[in-house]
């Protein structure tokens, strides 16, 4: 058998000494698509950076395609796929710039982009649905379009493994649907999926285990758990309110 | 014209377009990483090297140089390390970089015209020397922010990602930060360390208002330099006027036009076309 895709074992991550992740092992083989979920704060983004050397372990040890994370050089067969696209200092990019960007990892600092690259950030860009975007300037779109940028810029590296973090966020109807196309098409093609998720939506059906982050611990592996109460309503609007309605400022009583 | 035929303005032209070339090329990952003011706090720790040059004799160029490059790397360690004592740990380095400059520019016994070549600029007193110096490296900067594009694009515009990508993040960053070094150096005699920023970042904030893209907005921002520095030596021989302040007038003056006619242009197209029906945002809560 094969190594392990993703091992984590004993993690532990603490933010100046205070823990986020205590105790944390989590195994993903290869051709499974396992969500972590958890509430704000449980630590399940921490979790997927940890994975990805973003953040530093305290303890405990990560291995991806089983070498240690130190030692670790084939990022070429990971796509990453963060929360959100940096706002950055204001210089225009086109969609297809920042796309571009997910073929460095293949073909590295010194090597100029050829027609293999060209023909990858086309096909990428095709399974999102922004060919016809491709020329516009990414801050033109829409969050959801954005996210599918994020997401485009991942493939066009052909990875093994997606990890994601919160790809639906915030993202409209259409986006979440264009987006679930877009991962069964990856997992289709014999892909490994880590994504972190506030709320799965669409992507439901895709999902093969699911992990669930409670105060830096994990507390379930196994079945995707069914919503409860009024969240298995089936027109049921996930929200969850971030903070107070009225923020409790310097001059309110 | 026949000002040109004097082979100090010619000089003074190439070392000119050279460097109206490099900073912009340099300038738009500054520009894409927030660090538009960066070649500014450079530039005020090159000036101690030009003190201390001035006063070992050595040559103050390459004295700047190091001082710039020990300056930028630690101004990119601050910046990597995050902490929240970096604005003040910036101060401390800018400010220690222009007094150091002053005091130790005094202690040499040259004079204070001297000072003011460093701090606005001296076009015309460059020697075929000092352009062989700034045309090897402009054309060294150029070719290696052009060759090394897609990479350095990545870690502007998104470091996290280019280190998942397995790019080498740290090494790209401390090349930008020498490279920096060296354009603000050789960028000191054009200009002079108090306005080397403005040929580094105005140039890209002109082209940023009309353009679509990274590469159309580093192309239109390498123009846009080539055109002030070359119309500001013009300007500056014709007029009689430092020929610093010209280039970057000039420059600051193509942002306002470029500024003003791309909101016009906008403004026309609006009431040209009539705005589309927004489309409606997706219910975030159900309403009973």
């Amino acid at each position: 058998m094969s190594a392990p895709v993703i091992s984590v074992t004993h993690g532990v991550v603490g933010y100046d000494g205070r823990p986020v992740l205590r105790d944390v092992s989590l195994t993903v083989t290869a051709g499974e698509v396992v969500a972590v979920l958890g509430a704000n704060g449980s630590g399940k983004s921490t979790l997927i950076r940890a994975v990805l050397g973003l953040v530093p372990l305290g303890a405990g040890s990560v291995t991806l395609f089983g070498r240690p994370l130190r030692r670790f050089r084939q990022w070429h067969r990971i796509g990453y796929v963060p929360q959100r696209l940096g706002a950055g200092g204001g210089v225009p990019a086109t969609v297809r710039e920042v796309v571009a960007s997910g073929r460095l990892a293949r073909r590295g600092v010194l090597r100029p982009p050829g027609a293999a690259d060209r023909a990858a950030v086309d096909a990428a860009l095709a399974a999102v649905g922004l060919a016809d975007r491709a020329r516009d300037p990414v801050a033109t779109l829409s969050g959801g379009q954005q996210q599918r940028t994020l997401i485009a810029r991942a493939l066009a590296g052909r990875p093994e493994l997606l990890v994601l973090d919160e790809p639906t966020a915030g993202v409209d109807a259409h986006s979440q649907e264009a987006f679930a196309e877009a991962l069964r098409d990856f997992v289709a093609g014999g892909g490994t999926v880590l994504l972190v998720a506030h709320e799965l939506g669409p992507l439901r059906p895709l999902i093969s285990r699911a992990v669930v982050v409670h105060e830096g611990g994990i507390c379930h592996d196994g079945a995707v758990p069914e919503p409860a109460g009024h969240h298995a309503e089936p027109d049921h609007d996930h929200v969850h309110p971030h903070g107070p309605d009225e923020p409790a400022g310097l001059w309110s009583s | 014209m026949e000002l040109f035929q004097y082979p100090y303005m010619q000089r003074a032209l190439i070392g000119a377009l050279v460097i109206g070339l490099a900073a912009p090329a340099l300038g738009i990952y500054l520009v894409q990483r927030r660090l538009a003011l960066i070649g500014d706090g450079v530039g005020h720790v090159a000036l101690t090297g030009v003190g201390a040059g001035l006063l070992l004799n050595r040559s103050p160029v390459l004295v700047a140089v190091i001082a710039a490059t020990i300056g930028a790397v630690t101004i990119e360690v601050v910046r990597s390390r995050g902490r929240t004592s970096g604005d003040l740990a910036l101060a401390l380095l800018f400010y220690g970089g222009i007094a150091g400059g002053v005091m130790l520019v005094g202690l040499s016994d040259s004079t204070s015209a001297n000072l003011n070549a460093y701090l606005f600029g001296s076009l015309t007193t460059i020697s075929p020397a000092d352009l062989t110096t700034i045309a090897v490296l402009g054309v060294a900067i150029l070719v290696t922010m052009l060759a090394l594009r897609p990479a350095l694009f990545a870690v502007s515009h998104d470091e996290e990602y280019a280190r998942v990508s397995g790019l080498p993040v740290r090494t790209l960053n401390l090349l930008i930060a020498v490279t920096t070094a060296v354009t603000v150096t050789i960028a000191m005699r054009a200009v002079g360390v108090l306005l080397i920023s403005a040929l580094m970042v105005v140039p890209v904030a002109t082209a940023q208002q009309v353009t679509r893209g990274f590469r159309s907005t580093m192309t239109a921002a390498m123009a846009l330099g080539l055109f002030a520095a070359g119309a500001g030596v013009w300007v500056a021989a014709t007029a009689d006027t430092a020929p610093g302040a010209s280039v970057v007038l000039l420059a600051i003056a193509s942002f306002a036009v470029v500024a003003g006619a791309g909101a016009a242009w906008r403004a026309l197209r609006r009431r040209s076309t009539p705005a589309p029906e927004p489309a409606p945002e997706p219910h975030e809560v159900v309403l009973h």
